[in-house]
């Protein structure tokens, strides 16, 4: 049975419609995963004669345990955002026989096998045997590896029952911030001293071996629920349930403000704020704002001035990168209906290139606060918005028209992969280097003042050219308009 | 109304349509009808220049699709559900399209009241979004959406399929009344020779991409359609 599931996989990939695509990332996915081992090897070999330089007094592997409380929060949020549950399309199998059963076990089993839980063998192996090197008992060594192995695994059937249950909420990272965020404070503010009994339990499992059974429970307490879980969603009317809510439709009567673009004024609004990929991309407003915090207060960067722009187009473009770069893929469920009715391109392509234009505006209002980190944040952030407008919204409309991957809109969102192209890997470096290498030349060889000036005619020449600019990026549209349909058309 | 001309479709070496001539006159209510694969729904995208012609072209009105666009303003279409935006309203979706088609909300509201029983009150008023409507009534709203807007064009693709019966003879009285008018011109496709003599003038029959033939509605059309297909 398993056989056959694999080579229902095997075909799933290498038939898919964007396969070439899907191929690109997977190369740039496999690059990172060989950096985290690399990294991960390199802690793992040298953790020993680190901590032993550092404490020459303390045992190591006591110290390593005190701090596995940190790893296994870490690994939780982590594995929140950036590991799925595999996917796999069990509608046709549920009425041919096949146990459920097996369905279910096949996927828990495949998760098993993601690259999460092979990563921190890079780092446990090389350190459990340089403690053999260091005469530690063989048998005790070996239970405390297999009880890290155990705890890798229980995070990541807890990781799947967690997001079980957030996945259908909006702001669905609420839950795992909470939980990590409140059992960090918890033991941060010594309430409870949670690294401690962890280091303890370690401790223990590792001077008691039979004391594994502790962890093995757990295991298979969690893997038993996530087992009872699947195989309640795996009737189609639970999938099919989503609740349907009422809908409340406003009008949006203010965009008649905009003229001939308020029809798809609407349309987008009600586009970002009635899907859940899309409604993300606003709670990512926040992120951006809040962005600057991280560095500002840190006297470090006070005196890099060219970072601030870095900062700048990020905070005030945030929306922008991330509306901008689906555009026009997030309407590619009826793009059919849009090239067959009556519509003007370039008033569709006017909406978008409003709604980022007005959102750069808001952000700068919104972070004007950061002058109190000092005036010369303020100007470069209005040299960067200036930037945005003039020139990253004309440049991120062209990226569109290569894009050729359709978005569907009912996805869970968050480092959803889905509608990445190639194109959008590339489409970060103009937007993001371009404007802070320019900024850096003029700062190093003239002036910060003068270097915000050189950003903000940029800027500017961008705005005064708007029409002529648009023209060019409606006539890019129109010739690469079959292609699209054609892509958007299929389904991967 | 639509003059077809040395029109053909290849994929990849593969031809999949090819019309050497055809034409409908304006008014004329035009079934067209063929197995699986015949290049029917093909046929229907080059009209809406949603895919470009290998050779030939299409007139719509005499204007040649993929050259200019003035075909749009009276021309509309209901293809598949790829024509419905999931995350509207059936009643906003009207409102869109209406405003794309230079209607105002009085205008659509009062062409959308003539369809209430079509809808059988499942559409309007619902408070749901087009995604969590089912197949049926999502092409109901597909179906009223490609008649906003006095268009002298409808292209139809299947509207009978994935109907109950009862909206399946109700739709036919609207496509009756519709071809009553002298000066619309509907477009539709069917797998249901019944239905599809029933309100059509003229039925073609496309076999592999090629009109096989070409029937004036008489009497004898539904049992000479029925033996072609039977062999």
């Amino acid at each position: 049975m398993i056989k056959r599931f694999l080579s229902l996989e095997w075909k799933a990939f290498f038939r898919s419609a964007s396969f070439g695509k899907s191929l690109g990332i997977k190369i740039f996915m496999g690059f990172l995963s060989l950096y985290f081992i690399a990294m991960f090897l390199g802690m793992g070999l040298l953790l020993f004669p680190g901590l032993k330089k550092v404490y020459p007094d303390q045992d190591p592997l006591l110290i390593v345990n005190s701090f596995l409380f940190y790893w296994i929060l870490a690994d939780l949020a982590l594995r929140f955002f950036f590991q799925k549950l595999p996917v796999m399309s069990v509608k046709p199998l549920l009425t041919l026989p096949v146990k459920r059963g097996h369905v279910v076990n096949y996927v828990l089993g495949k998760s098993v096998l993601s690259f999460f839980n092979f990563l921190p063998l890079f780092a446990i192996i090389p350190f459990g045997i340089t403690l053999l090197f260091k005469n530690y008992p063989l048998a005790n060594v070996l239970v405390w590896m297999l009880a890290l192995v155990l705890v890798a695994l229980i995070i990541n059937f807890f990781n799947f029952i967690i997001e079980s249950f957030s996945a259908e909420k909006e702001l669905s990272f609420l839950p795992v911030i909470l939980i990590v965020g409140g059992l960090y404070a918890l033991n941060h503010f010594n309430i409870i001293a949670f690294n401690e009994i962890m280091g303890g339990g370690f401790n223990a499992i590792y001077n008691y071996p039979i004391l594994i059974i502790v962890p093995l429970g757990l295991l298979v307490l969690c893997y038993v629920f996530n087992f009872k879980l699947l195989k309640q969603k795996l009737f189609l009317d639970s999938g099919l349930k989503a609740k349907i809510k009422e809908v409340n439709a406003s009008n949006l009567e203010w965009t008649k403000n905009f003229g001939d673009i308020a029809p798809f004024m609407q349309l987008d609004l009600k586009l970002i704020w009635r899907n859940k990929r899309t409604k993300s991309s606003v709670w990512m407003l926040a992120i951006g704002l809040l962005y600057g915090l991280f560095f500002y207060p840190q006297p470090t960067y006070q005196n890099m001035p060219w970072f601030f722009v870095f900062i700048g187009v990020f905070s005030t473009g945030i929306f922008l990168i991330n509306f901008g770069q689906f555009i026009p893929a997030w309407d590619s469920g009826y793009y059919k209906l849009l090239m067959s009715q009556n519509i003007k391109y370039e008033q569709y392509l006017k909406s978008k290139f409003t709604l980022m234009a007005v959102s750069v505006l808001i952000l700068f209002v919104l972070g004007i606060p950061y002058v109190f980190f000092g005036w010369k944040i303020l100007l470069a952030h209005f040299a960067a918005a200036i930037y945005n407008i003039g020139v990253n919204t004309h440049v991120i409309l062209l990226g569109g028209s290569f894009n050729r991957k359709k978005i569907d809109l009912s996805q869970k969102a968050a480092f959803n992969y889905q509608g990445t192209g190639a194109v959008q890997w590339l489409i970060g470096i103009p937007l993001l280097l371009l404007p802070m290498g320019l900024f850096a030349a003029f700062y190093f060889l003239i002036s910060f003042e003068i270097a915000c000036l050189i950003l903000i005619i940029f800027g500017v020449i961008g705005i005064v050219f708007h029409q002529k600019l648009m023209k060019i990026i409606t006539q890019k549209y129109l010739e690469s308009k079959y292609k699209m349909i054609d892509a958007f058309d299929q389904n991967n | 109304m639509i003059t077809t001309s040395n029109l053909s479709k290849k994929y990849s070496g593969n031809l999949v349509l090819d019309i050497e001539s055809l034409e409908i006159p304006k008014g004329q209510s035009f079934g067209l009808v063929g197995n699986n694969g015949a290049g029917k729904t093909t046929y229907f995208s080059l009209l809406l220049d949603l895919i470009q012609p290998t050779t030939g072209y299409i007139k719509n009105n005499d204007v040649q699709v993929n050259k200019s666009e003035d075909w749009k303003p009276f021309t509309s279409a209901f293809i598949d559900e790829s024509f419905l935006i999931g995350y509207l309203t059936p009643e906003e979706y009207f409102y869109f399209i209406g405003e794309l088609r230079g209607q105002n909300k009085a205008d659509v509201d009062a062409l959308v009241s003539q369809f209430e029983d079509f809808f059988h009150g499942e559409i309007i008023g619902q408070k749901k979004y087009l995604r969590d409507l089912s197949k049926g009534n999502q092409k109901k709203a597909g179906i009223v959406a490609a008649l906003i807007g006095n268009p002298e064009v409808i292209v139809l693709d299947e509207p009978f399929a994935n109907l109950d019966p009862t909206t399946q003879i109700r739709l036919k009285n609207i496509i009756k009344e519709l071809s009553e008018k002298q000066d619309v011109t509907v477009l539709i496709s069917s797998h249901d020779l019944m239905h599809v003599t029933d309100v059509c003038e003229r039925i073609v029959v496309l076999e592999k991409g090629e009109v096989v033939k070409d029937l004036a509605k008489s009497a004898a059309t539904l049992q000479e359609l029925e033996e072609h297909f039977a062999n």
